[in-house]
């Protein structure tokens, strides 16, 4: 399973070139972790290879398809290969955790199946598998408006996972959550990935988590590609040219950026990155960009 | 007390804003005036009102308890009426709902014909709509729920198509995400969240089309005011009171119900 994302340019109606011509490869079963400051372009780069949001310029290669040149038949069907893990979780919150988990399964099923909740039987069995796999047993009549964050983020494991994918897309899946109920998020996704041998892409701010879990780093600044290595090659330097733009530090830099720039400064100030976009329609924000009317 | 030097001075409006409200206020009264002055509205018999309502008062009691066997048959057309009517109108206005919803109409000119149907069936009344309805299927309950259908798809439509607009689209993104079709994701990403206010809406609409229907009659569309509107011509008092105490009995049970029915669907 291999993901080529070559020359990737997107350019939002405003004017925002939120991607700059990015080049990723992901494949194997590795798990990559794309941080990068508000605004980089994270969130629009995991967007565009299932094409939430369609990108302007570049090739996204899936196992050799091209998914930018498909039609909606063919987007359809590629996307049931794509599981895709929000943010906000973005579960169907008046559905129960079953109809959540079998959303997944709705590329394979007519919508009068859909319709009656008739799915295959392999598909609930499915379900259920990957419900108690996630912790999540004897949870599937529940409402779930009446989960926790982290159980909902489960359930939006769970409804990635059932699609069978052969690649995982991850945005954000920590931010929404405190940090004990993140590990946790972040150790199911990883070992997922190893049990399903996918590869994982996962966005996220938070670079001590980044660091912990992911096999690779790709560091992300202002909708160019400014870092992509392993966790181990991500010194200060590299932080600073990810978070600031900045050139990496002459050795007469001063020690108050160096510090600024460690891992747990960075990693814990959501807020203070987010500043620095205040006010501005941030290209990142999969909540702020709002889909134009033709999408549905 | 003394020795305040008052040299600042405060006013909440200057003084263009005070002429401004001046103007604004006399315009209002002036309207009134005209209206009042165009109609020739007066007050000139006002002594006989008292003496009149007295009248027609004396002339309605008793009831005619009698005639009311005769009137079940019509009051239940009448429900009939305003039930398949309101049923026609949820189908119709679902799509129109789709097409008057920023967030769901495929371009901008079916935008403009969503708004386009819900304007035109909402600024025609029932009664205008029936009388259309009776010419095109003759006179009866099926022009009757017609009409009905027609204006009510304007008030579900706009109402509808609202709720729409205000869904999460995060929902809708992540089932589409997983390769669903538009139909799937209409019932599973748009039809969950818009759930309760498409049932809330329905039985508002039912109950206030039950009132419609009840003058339906009145233009020969069916229901109970085909024999309202024969008893008024008839000045048969005692039978018109009959009919309007049912019709309050039939009107305060269907907004019981559809208060109870709305407060079920959270």
């Amino acid at each position: 399973m291999t993901l080529d994302v070559t020359g990737l340019r997107k350019v939002y109606p405003t004017g925002d070139e939120a991607l700059k011509g990015v080049d990723v490869s992901v494949g194997g079963s590795e798990t990559t972790a794309m941080i990068g400051p508000s605004g980089a372009g994270k969130s629009t780069f995991i967007r565009c290879i299932n094409r939430l949001t369609e990108p302007t310029e570049g090739s996204i290669e899936l196992d050799g398809t091209d998914l930018t040149g498909l039609d909606d038949d063919g987007l359809r069907e590629a996307r049931r290969d794509i599981g895709m893990i929000f943010q906000e979780y973005n579960l169907v919150e008046r559905l129960t955790v079953m109809e959540n988990v079998l959303t997944g399964r709705l590329g394979y099923v007519s919508g009068w199946q859909a319709f009656r909740r008739s799915f295959p039987p392999d598909d609930v069995e499915r379900a259920y598998e990957i419900l108690e796999r996630v912790g999540l047993g004897e949870m599937e009549d529940k409402r779930v408006d009446e989960l926790s964050g982290g159980q909902r983020q489960r359930v939006g494991i769970a409804r990635a996972v059932v699609q069978q994918p052969t690649i995982l897309l991850v945005d954000e899946p920590t931010s929404s959550l405190d940090p004990e109920t993140s590990n946790t998020v972040m150790r199911l996704l990883t070992e997922i990935a190893a049990e399903r041998e996918i590869p994982v892409l996962i966005n996220i701010h938070e670079v001590d988590l980044a660091t912990e879990y992911a096999d690779r780093i790709v560091g992300l600044h202002d909708g160019e590609v400014v870092f992509d290595g392993p966790p181990d090659d991500l010194h200060d330097g590299a932080l600073d040219r990810v978070y600031r733009g900045g050139d990496p530090p002459e050795s007469d830099a001063p020690p108050a950026d160096e510090t600024a720039a460690s891992d747990s400064s960075v990693g814990s100030e959501p807020g203070g990155e987010r500043a620095s976009a205040d006010g501005v329609v941030s290209p990142d924000g999969g909540t702020t960009d709002r889909p134009g009317p033709g999408e549905p | 007390m003394s020795g305040i030097d008052a040299a600042r001075s405060w006013d909440r409006f200057d003084r263009r804003r005070r002429i401004g409200r001046f103007l604004g206020l006399l315009g209002a009264f002036v309207v009134f005036a005209a209206s009042w002055r165009y109609l020739d509205t007066g007050i000139t018999n006002v002594e006989t009102v008292p003496r009149e309502i007295r009248d027609l008062l004396t002339r309605m009691y008793p009831p005619d308890v009698a005639y009311a066997p005769e009137i079940v048959e019509p009051l239940i057309e009448t429900v009939h009426i305003a039930a398949l009517g309101t049923a026609g109108a949820l189908v119709l206005a679902i799509p129109v709902a789709l097409l008057a919803a920023e967030n769901t109409t495929p371009n901008a000119a079916t935008y403009w014909l969503g708004k386009l149907i819900v304007t035109v069936s909402r600024s025609v009344n029932t009664i205008v709509w029936a009388l259309i309805f009776v010419v095109v299927f003759g006179s009866g309950p099926l022009a009757g729920a017609v009409a009905i259908a027609f204006r009510s798809v304007g008030f579900l439509g706009k109402l509808l198509g609202e709720e729409i607009e205000e869904i999460d689209f995060g929902q809708v993104e992540a089932v589409r995400a997983a390769g669903a079709s538009s139909v799937q994701v209409l019932l599973y990403g748009i039809l969950p969240q818009v759930k309760p206010a498409l049932v809330g809406l329905s039985v508002y609409r039912w109950e206030i089309n039950v009132r419609d229907s009840t003058i339906l009659g009145f233009v020969g569309a069916g229901g109970i005011g085909v024999q309202l509107f024969r008893a008024v011509n008839a000045f048969a008092w005692q039978s018109v009171a009959t009919i309007l105490i049912v019709v309050l009995g039939v009107v305060l049970a269907s907004e019981a119900i559809s208060a109870s029915a709305r407060r079920m669907v959270r």
